[in-house]
C-alpha cells in the first residue's frame, strides 16, 4: 500500500479508561486504582477505497477503536492519522469540522440514532446545514430527495417521522444521513446487527453497491463474521483490546493462523455448513481490568506453553497476514486450509 | 399419537381499542418426546407469541382465539391458573433471551434452585440444596458449591445462562421452551450454551420447542424446523432437507440472504420489501408481495399445506394438483 493510497492510519493506538473507586473510598478502604484497557497497541492502516473489518466478541475494543477514529474518545497514547491529519491535533470544534465532513457514522440501532421529533427531511439535511455545505432552500430539498433515492426510499418519505419506518429503512435513513456531507469515510459500528438477516441482506447489498459508485472507503466493525466475510477486503480480528491478526480477508477467512481466529471461525454456527467438526473455545474472555500476562489469549489457548504465559507476542508478517502468536513463529502449529471454503467454492455465485 | 405436544390451528389475537389484530393465525405442530423443534423467523413473524402461548402466558390484550394445544395427551389451554402454575416449571420449563432478567437479582443461585424443587417435587430442603449443586457441576459451573450462595449479578453472562439451564432442568421437565437463549451471548459461549442444551436434551430424552431468528443456531442444534412468516408456519420439515432444498420461496429466499464464511458472492440474494405488520394484513398468502414467483391465485386465496418431500409447505407452487401446469 502506497501512502498515497492510506486514508486513515491507526499508530500505537491506545485508549485506557480509569475505574478506579472514588478517591475518598480508596483512601479509606485503600482500594487500588483500577483501569480498562481497552484498546492497546493497535496499528493498522485502511486504504482509500476498501473495507477493513474489524472482528471480535464484545468488550474486545471494537467500538472503542471506531469511537477514537470518529474523535468522539480521546486516545491515551498513540495517534489516528485521517487523511494526513492527526484527528488528536484539533483545538477547536471549527477545526475539526472539514475533518467531521470526511467522517461519518452509522451505528448499529436505527431506533437509538434518530431522533424521533425530528422529519426524516430534517435528519437528512442536518449535517449539510451544519457544515454550511448548502443553503436552505428548493436545491437542498433536491439534494435530500437525491439522497433518500439513493439508498432506496422514496423522496416523499422526507415529510415523515422515524417511527413511520420499519427498522431496516430506518437504517436507509442512517446511510442517507451518513452520506449527506459527502463523506469519503464511513464508520459502520455493527450496521446490521439489529436487523432480521433478508433486510440485513438488502442493507449489506446498499453498502456495497454505494461503495462502487462513490468510491467510499468502510470500517466494518462488527461481530458476525459471516457479515465481515461478506464485506471486507482486509480485517482485523481483536481480543482483549490487541490485534491479534490482521491482513487480507481472504486469506484469514481460508486460512486463519492464530489460534483464536480459528477458534472464531470454527464457533459460528453457519447453516451452510453446520455440524462440522469443530473446535470449541472453552472459558471466557478475562476482564479488561485485568489482562492475562503475556499473551492475552493464553489462558484459553490449546497451544499455550510457558513464553505464552511470560512473554507478549510482536506480530510477525506470514503472507498477506500479520499475526501476533509465539506458536505460529515458533512452527508449533500447522497452518492447513479451511477445507469447507474449497468444498464450497464451487457454487460460489 | 407419539406426539408429546400437539399444537392444533392455534391463533393468538391482539384486541386493540378498536380492531383485533391477528398476531398468529392457523399455527399447527407437533414436537414428539425428546425432539428438538427449532422455530425460525424474523421479528414479529410470531414465533415467541407461539412459545408463550404453549406455556401458557398470554396476557392481555393478548387472547388465545382458536385452536387447542395438547400437552402429553392433555389439553391444556384450557387448564385454570393454578393447574397451569403446577405444569409450568415441572412439566415444562422456559429459558429466555435474557438471563439477568429470568434470574431474581435478590435471590443466590441456590435459593432459586431450590425454590423451584420444593414447589414442585417432594423432597426436603437438604436434599433440593445436593441436587442443586450437581446440577451447578453439570451445567458446568466451577466451584458449584461456593456459587450456590453467589446472587445473579456476580456471575458473567454466559454462567447465568448456564443457571438458567440448571433452573430448568431442576425439576426434569420432558419439554422446554427455549426462547432465543444465546441471542444475548458471544459467539464462543453461545456455541457453549447451545452444546450444553443439546447433551442435558439427549441425555434425558427432555424435548425443546427452540425459538430463534438465527438458522446457523437451527442448523447446529434441531431434529426439525418450523419457518415462520406473518403470523403462520409456512414450512415445517426435517432440519436438513428444509435448509439443503427449501420447499418454500421464502425459507429459499431466507436461506440465500444469510452470508457465508465459506461461500463469498458479489451481491447477496436479497428479499425486496418487508414482512407485513399484524395492523396491515395481506390478502391471500402473506409473502406474495415479496415473492418473485407469485401468480395470481396467491394474491386472493391462502394457500393451504402441501406435503412436498420430507416437509409440508403452505405455498400453492406446492399444491400436487399444480405440479403438471409447471410453475
Amino acid at each position: 500500500m502506497s501512502a498515497a493510497d492510506v486514508i486513515l492510519s491507526v499508530d500505537q493506538l491506545t485508549v485506557r479508561f480509569d475505574a478506579s473507586p472514588p478517591l475518598l473510598k480508596r483512601l479509606v478502604t485503600g482500594a487500588p486504582r483500577r483501569t480498562v484497557h481497552a484498546v492497546e497497541a493497535v496499528d493498522f492502516e485502511v486504504a482509500r477505497g476498501s473495507t477493513f473489518a474489524l472482528v471480535g466478541e464484545s468488550g474486545c475494543g471494537k467500538s472503542t477503536i471506531a469511537r477514537t477514529i470518529a474523535g468522539i474518545q480521546a486516545a491515551t497514547t498513540g495517534s489516528v492519522s485521517f487523511m494526513g491529519v492527526n484527528v488528536a491535533g484539533f483545538r477547536t470544534r471549527r477545526g475539526a469540522l472539514p475533518y467531521r465532513r470526511n467522517l461519518q457514522m452509522i451505528f448499529q440501532d436505527p431506533y437509538a440514532s434518530l431522533n424521533p421529533r425530528w422529519r426524516v427531511g430534517r435528519i437528512v439535511a442536518e449535517p449539510i446545514l451544519t457544515h454550511r455545505l448548502m443553503a436552505r432552500g428548493p436545491a437542498l430539498d433536491a439534494r435530500i430527495a437525491e439522497l433518500l433515492e439513493t439508498v432506496g426510499l422514496s423522496p416523499k418519505d422526507a415529510a415523515k417521522y422515524p417511527h413511520q419506518f420499519s427498522g431496516g429503512q430506518r437504517q436507509r435513513i442512517s446511510i442517507a444521513r451518513a452520506l449527506a456531507s459527502n463523506p469519503a469515510f464511513v464508520v459502520c459500528d455493527e450496521p446490521t446487527s439489529a436487523l432480521d438477516v433478508s433486510v440485513q441482506a438488502q442493507i449489506l447489498n446498499l453498502m456495497r453497491k454505494l461503495q462502487r459508485e462513490l468510491g467510499l472507503t468502510f470500517l466494518l466493525i462488527s461481530h458476525n463474521l459471516a457479515v465481515v466475510a461478506h464485506m471486507a477486503d482486509r480485517l482485523g480480528v481483536m481480543y482483549l483490546g490487541r490485534l491479534v491478526e490482521q491482513g487480507d480477508a481472504g486469506q484469514i477467512l481460508e486460512r486463519p493462523l492464530h489460534p483464536y481466529t480459528r477458534a472464531l471461525l470454527d464457533t459460528v454456527p453457519d447453516p451452510h455448513a453446520p455440524r462440522r467438526g469443530r473446535a470449541r473455545l472453552s472459558g471466557e474472555v478475562p476482564s479488561p481490568l485485568a489482562p492475562p500476562s503475556g499473551c492475552a489469549f493464553h489462558p484459553r489457548c490449546p497451544l499455550a506453553d510457558a513464553r505464552c504465559a511470560a512473554e507478549r507476542p510482536q506480530p510477525i508478517r506470514v503472507a498477506a497476514v500479520s499475526v501476533a502468536c509465539h506458536a505460529v513463529e515458533e512452527g508449533r502449529i500447522d497452518a492447513p486450509t479451511r477445507r469447507s471454503i474449497n468444498e464450497k467454492s464451487g457454487d460460489a455465485a | 399419537m407419539s406426539a408429546l405436544l400437539e399444537v392444533r390451528g392455534l391463533s393468538v389475537e391482539i384486541v386493540a381499542r378498536r380492531r383485533r389484530l391477528t398476531a398468529i393465525a392457523d399455527v399447527s405442530f407437533e414436537i414428539a418426546a425428546g425432539e428438538i423443534l427449532g422455530v425460525v423467523g424474523e421479528s414479529g413473524a410470531g414465533k415467541s407469541v407461539t412459545g408463550t402461548a404453549v406455556l401458557g402466558l398470554l396476557e392481555p390484550p393478548a387472547r388465545q382465539a382458536a385452536g387447542e394445544i395438547v400437552f402429553a395427551g392433555r389439553r391444556i389451554d384450557t387448564l385454570g391458573a393454578e393447574a397451569m402454575r403446577a405444569l409450568r416449571g415441572k412439566e415444562i420449563a422456559a429459558v429466555f433471551q435474557d438471563p439477568l432478567t429470568s434470574l431474581d437479582p435478590l435471590m443466590t443461585i441456590g435459593a432459586q434452585l431450590a425454590e423451584t424443587m420444593l414447589t414442585h417435587l417432594p423432597i426436603t430442603r437438604s436434599e433440593a440444596q445436593a441436587r442443586a449443586e450437581r446440577l451447578l457441576a453439570e451445567v458446568g459451573i466451577p466451584a458449584p458449591r461456593e456459587r450456590l450462595s453467589a446472587y445473579p449479578h456476580e456471575l458473567s453472562g454466559g454462567m447465568r445462562q448456564r443457571v438458567v439451564l440448571a433452573l430448568a432442568f431442576c425439576c426434569e421437565p420432558r419439554l422446554i421452551i427455549a426462547d432465543e437463549p444465546t441471542t444475548a451471548l458471544d459467539v464462543s459461549i453461545q456455541a457453549q450454551i447451545l452444546d450444553l442444551l443439546r447433551r442435558m436434551c439427549r441425555e434425558r430424552g427432555t424435548a425443546v420447542m427452540l425459538v430463534t431468528h438465527d438458522m446457523g443456531v437451527i442448523a447446529e442444534v434441531a431434529d426439525r424446523v418450523a419457518v415462520m412468516y406473518a403470523g403462520r408456519v409456512v414450512e415445517i420439515g426435517p432440519t436438513r432437507a428444509l435448509i439443503e432444498a427449501a420447499g418454500h420461496p421464502y425459507t429459499r429466499g431466507l436461506m440465500a440472504s444469510i452470508p457465508s464464511m465459506r461461500r463469498r458472492t458479489a451481491e447477496l440474494m436479497q428479499i425486496p420489501g418487508a414482512m407485513p405488520r399484524p395492523d396491515a394484513p395481506v390478502a391471500g398468502c402473506a409473502f406474495h408481495p415479496r415473492c418473485a414467483r407469485a401468480f395470481d391465485r396467491c394474491a386472493v386465496e391462502r394457500p393451504g399445506s402441501f406435503q412436498a418431500g420430507a416437509s409440508r409447505v403452505a405455498c400453492w407452487l406446492a399444491d400436487p394438483a399444480l405440479a403438471g401446469a409447471g410453475a
